[in-house]
């Protein structure tokens, strides 16, 4: 089974909306996994049914029994995150601030701390309009994406492609340079990057290539909007070259990419040959390098 | 000699596991003895952050001379692994154990 | 005054308006704009200011002392982030996994880990003329973002009188370091597009100022695309618009040479001088209370 994962470092670049058009084209034979978590937005193209979800734990939180504290305060006295504070005279675990490190629990004289696993949201398998599955997650308000959870969605991704005899999925990824990006990136058999031609794009394009040249993952990339500062996107093709990174397409700043989504759509439904020729030979090199 | 593959599965013919911190298994095969045996690593996918290291931890306590995988380590868990001295082989994410066993004694895979 | 700029997603203009804003509101009095995006800081590649402090930021890790170690394996244990690793008569810690709970070092039976500090980034102080300039920018490999913002808010209001506005561009999204970036401001200014994903990215937003008890207003950027749910969804959860940024692929062009945009397009001044008039309303009514 390949996996393909599309990252980009900076947010607003199109990565989303070209892997969508990159479901869209697989169609069947594709499983879509949405590690985006932060800013899952691809449920909005490809219209999932949220059929199954579960909750979803990461990381721990700790909780005090009051029936067997004896108000010591040896767990307020260890805490550096001044997550134990005393209310109405009883200690009391403020959830927003505690970071479960489990200090509390280990001093606490008579075992009145546990720790629990955190619920910090749900996760989804739907039926999406491609006629495939997409595995796709909600975190909770103040929650953070994690290593874990992009892993679980993964792996989810990867047991249904095996259930149902697909041999690929891709991977809309988590942006920066972070303990899920690294997630993203584990297993990988190709990275696509979506960046634009801005002095920040460029920026951001170096630092998370770092990471994926760490991996030694083959790489392509998708230059959006490129008309948009020629002499950036000049700087962008050198550095492709110099990394041999294999250089996808160029893609014109081009509203159509809105007015789809606008629609509920991919762009490869709305009616620009110019722009789905693009993308689709960009999927077809793709695919062969992953063959 | 002692040689760790990272596993879905706990015989020759599983599949290897690209991943290394969230690996699934090890599998270790023994050359000396001729023995197959195998670790549960499914604990690592647990971990909200920090797994590489934990399993580079675990790896080290089983021993292997040499670790046979798919990507390749990151950052954290390589700095483990170039501590234990064991010698890491790459690209044998879409083999079986079988078969990336076969590429590593041909010199197919890539040393890190 | 603080005011935080925030946005559910990346790439909506957040930094496009904090530095805009800034700069134009730096024209008429002092103003602090801040960068707590620590992990992508952008705002500084559009402003050009003179550097007058810099300092390294740091954290508390713990840090192994080989001959008072007697290898029990309590730090390994302990350490509920895997930041700690024994290899057999060896200790290794993670600084960038650690989270500073100071469990290894205190639990040490033999006081083999004390907290040393150690560095995670780096801040810079730039002003020009009127307009001063905090930058915090996370070390690469470092994951924590919460303890550099919470640095830099201690910095600015040790540092800086506190009569100024201060505007701080957040980090994206509704976790931690959002939460950390504008738990402390007067006023935050959601930015967002007239589209679908603009609309679902504005929703967790609100919901999460909801949650803070903020009080909130928004920006529309690109404004002429999409269509009319952004105004509808503000109209029924009596948000503010306090200014609408039409879509311009001039916009685009002078943002991606890095200059600043009002000074070339008459429109973007003008969503600034509204919500400028907002901003000065909301000081009054603050002086006043």
């Amino acid at each position: 089974m390949k996996e393909i994962v599309i990252i980009s470092g900076k947010g607003g670049t199109g990565k989303t909306s070209l892997t969508a058009a990159f479901a869209y084209l697989g169609g069947k034979d594709v499983i879509v996994a949405d590690c985006d978590v932060d800013a899952a937005d691809m449920h909005l193209l490809l219209q999932p049914d949220f059929a199954d979800s579960d909750d979803f734990y990461s990381g721990e939180m700790a909780v005090i029994d009051q029936l067997e504290c004896t108000q010591c305060g040896k767990c307020a006295d260890v805490c550096r995150f001044d997550a134990i504070p005393i209310i109405e005279g009883n200690y009391i675990v403020d959830p927003l601030n505690c970071e479960g490190c489990g200090y509390c629990a280990r001093v606490c004289p008579s075992d009145a701390i546990s720790n629990v696993d955190l619920n910090v949201g749900k996760w989804y398998v739907s039926d999406i309009k491609t006629g495939s599955i997409m595995v796709h997650a909600k975190l909770g308000i103040g929650a953070d994406n994690s290593g874990k959870l992009v892993a679980k969605v993964k792996m989810k991704a990867k047991e249904i492609a095996t259930e149902k005899h697909k041999e690929l999925v891709i991977v809309d990824g988590s942006p920066g340079i972070g303990c899920p990006v690294v997630s993203s990136l584990s297993g990988a058999s190709f990275v696509v990057l979506v960046t634009e031609p801005s002095v920040s794009g460029l920026h951001d394009l170096k630092r998370v290539y770092q990471l994926v040249n760490k991996f030694n993952i083959k790489a392509g990339c998708i230059i959006n909007k490129s008309d948009i500062n020629t002499e950036i996107s000049i700087q962008i093709e050198d550095f492709l070259q110099k990394e041999e990174i294999i250089h996808l397409t160029n893609l014109p700043y081009n509203e159509n990419f809105t007015k789809s989504m606008t629609l509920g759509q991919t762009i490869m439904e709305y009616p620009d040959h110019h722009l789905k020729d693009l993308i689709t030979k960009s999927w077809n090199t793709i695919l062969q390098h992953i063959n | 000699m002692k040689i760790a593959f990272t596993t879905k599965g706990t015989t020759w013919d599983a599949e290897m596991d690209p991943r290394f911190g969230r690996a699934v298994y090890f599998l270790i095969y023994d050359n000396d003895k001729d023995e197959l045996s195998h670790y549960d690593n499914s604990d690592a996918s647990n971990d909200a952050h920090g797994a590489g290291p934990k399993t580079s931890q675990k790896l080290f306590e089983l021993h292997p001379d040499v670790l046979i995988t798919g990507n390749g380590p990151g950052g954290n868990a390589a700095a483990v692994l170039e501590k234990t001295g064991i010698k890491i082989y790459v690209g044998a994410g879409n083999m079986t154990a079988k078969e990336a066993f076969e590429a590593y004694k041909n010199n197919r895979l890539k040393a890190i | 005054m603080k005011i935080a700029i925030a946005s559910g997603k990346g790439g909506t203009g957040k930094t496009t308006l904090s530095v805009n804003l800034a700069s134009f509101l730096a024209e008429q009095q002092e103003v602090v704009l801040v960068d707590l995006d620590v992990e992508e800081p952008n705002s500084g590649l559009f402003i050009h200011a003179d550097l007058i402090h810099e300092e390294d930021t740091f954290k508390m890790v713990p840090d192994w002392k080989e001959d008072h170690c007697t290898f029990c394996g309590e730090c390994q244990k302990v350490c509920n982030f895997h930041a700690v690793i024994q290899l057999g008569e060896m200790i290794m810690v993670f600084p960038e996994l650690c989270h500073a709970c100071y469990a290894c070092s205190e639990l040490c039976p033999t006081d083999a880990l004390p907290m040393i500090p150690k560095k995670m980034g780096k801040l810079k102080h730039l002003k020009n003329n009127r307009l001063h300039f905090i930058e915090s920018r996370l070390d690469i490999g470092e994951e924590q973002a919460v303890p550099l913002i919470k640095k830099t808010q201690k910095y600015i209001s040790e540092q800086l009188n506190g009569s100024f506005i201060e505007i701080y561009d957040s980090p994206p999204g509704t976790s931690c370091p959002v939460i950390e970036a504008t738990k402390d401001a007067d006023y935050v200014i959601l930015v967002t597009e007239p589209t679908p994903f603009g609309l679902h990215d504005l929703k967790l937003a609100a919901e999460t100022m909801k949650e803070l008890k903020k009080s909130v207003g928004v920006v529309i950027n690109r404004d002429g695309i999409g269509n009319d749910d952004v105004f509808q969804y503000c109209e029924n959860e009596q948000i503010p618009v306090l200014g609408k940024i039409p879509n311009d692929r001039r916009i685009a062009e002078i943002y991606s040479q890095g200059k600043l945009i009002y000074k070339e397009v008459p429109e973007f001044r003008l969503a600034l001088e509204k919500i400028t008039a907002h901003i000065t309303t909301l000081c009054e009514q603050q002086n006043h209370s």
